[in-house]
């Protein structure tokens, strides 16, 4: 898995968001459109793009969008 | 002789879902109003533990291992039941999910465990007459699906609204042998599934704040609701969704 993929298959969630106002240094929970259902959405998208269970947990314990590849890449092996 | 119209006492009552969270707390309500409760769950040891918190002053309680998601399962586990005067189906599970990744294969898991797997028991027990005459049925469904419609919700609320509606046709159906059909509809309670992680605690304190009667559930909160509707104080009472959610859906 690449961090690039990563953050393409996270940009895709977003409806409003500039994707590329988004990196692999960006705080998300800061993004504008940031809510608790794209919370949802991300653990959703980490379950059916890298079958990895994600938590709610994990995402209050990330702020970057790094932070979230590198649990998931964590849990890929 | 006391007067107690929710008294369970000379009844059998099946719990499914029994090992934990409302079927633990249902098994164990119903034992103490007097019933002779045979409960069943998958896990032999969490079975277990609730079968030693039934009321020992009533004889007779069982425990039979079952996966309700397995047709041979069910089919033995209705081939052991003694003849029953009620039920109260919790087996079941959640899932928060939003729509957009709600697969086939998603509502396959959902809808096999909170809806399937019920009516399949509910058609047997009633079809090898299981269910003595005057039976009363309680499925515990939820809010969800049918009075509340929380954005990632909606795989888990279309199995229960699923269920809600089987509820009505077999309250019609099943009135030919004076057998009750009910749900219950329960807003968010206090168990296992909702703190699986998928919503961190946090969040889910602010959301219980959102409840006019300002809390969450308790698992008690729907063991008395089941106590109601298997007793014959609601004997004139079927087909009907009880909500039970602190005033969460008005």
């Amino acid at each position: 898995m690449s961090i690039d993929q990563f953050i393409e298959n996270f940009t895709d969630l977003f409806d409003e968001t500039d994707p590329d106002t988004i990196n692999e240094t960006t705080s998300f929970k800061d993004l504008e459109e940031w809510s608790s259902l794209l919370a949802l959405s991300v653990i959703a998208m980490i379950d059916e793009e890298y079958d990895v269970e994600f938590r709610g947990e994990d995402i209050r314990n990330s702020n970057t969008v790094e932070d979230l590849y590198n649990i998931v890449k964590s849990r890929v092996e | 002789m006391e007067y107690n119209p929710f008294t369970l006492t000379g009844k059998t009552v099946l719990v499914t879902g029994a090992s934990s969270g409302i079927g633990q707390e249902s098994a164990i309500a119903c034992s103490r109003m007097g019933a002779k409760v045979v409960i069943t769950a998958r896990n032999q040891e969490r079975l277990h533990a609730t079968f030693d918190q039934l009321n020992p002053e009533v004889e007779g309680h069982m425990q039979l291992l079952a996966d309700m998601t397995v047709q041979q399962d069910v089919e033995r586990l209705v081939g052991e039941l003694p003849k029953l005067d009620g039920a109260v189906l919790c087996a079941g599970n959640s899932m928060t999910l939003p729509l957009q990744f709600g697969t086939r294969e998603k509502f396959d898991s959902m809808f096999d465990i909170n809806f399937f797997a019920p009516v399949e028991l509910l058609r047997l027990m009633y079809k090898k007459k299981v269910l003595l005459k005057g039976a009363s049925v309680v499925l515990i469904a939820s809010i969800g699906g049918t009075h509340s419609f929380m954005p990632g919700n909606g795989v888990y609320g279309a199995s229960k609204a699923a269920l809600n509606s089987i509820m009505r046709y077999a309250a019609r159906e099943y009135a030919a042998r004076m057998v009750r059909v009910n749900s219950i509809c329960p807003g968010m309670v206090n168990t296992p599934l909702i703190h699986d992680g998928t919503i961190t605690e946090e969040q889910l304190a602010e959301d219980a704040k959102r409840y006019p009667l300002g809390r969450y559930g308790e698992p008690t909160d729907v063991a008395n609701a089941a106590i109601y509707l298997l007793s014959d104080a609601s004997a004139w009472m079927t087909g009907h969704d009880l909500v039970l959610d602190g005033g969460f859906s008005l």
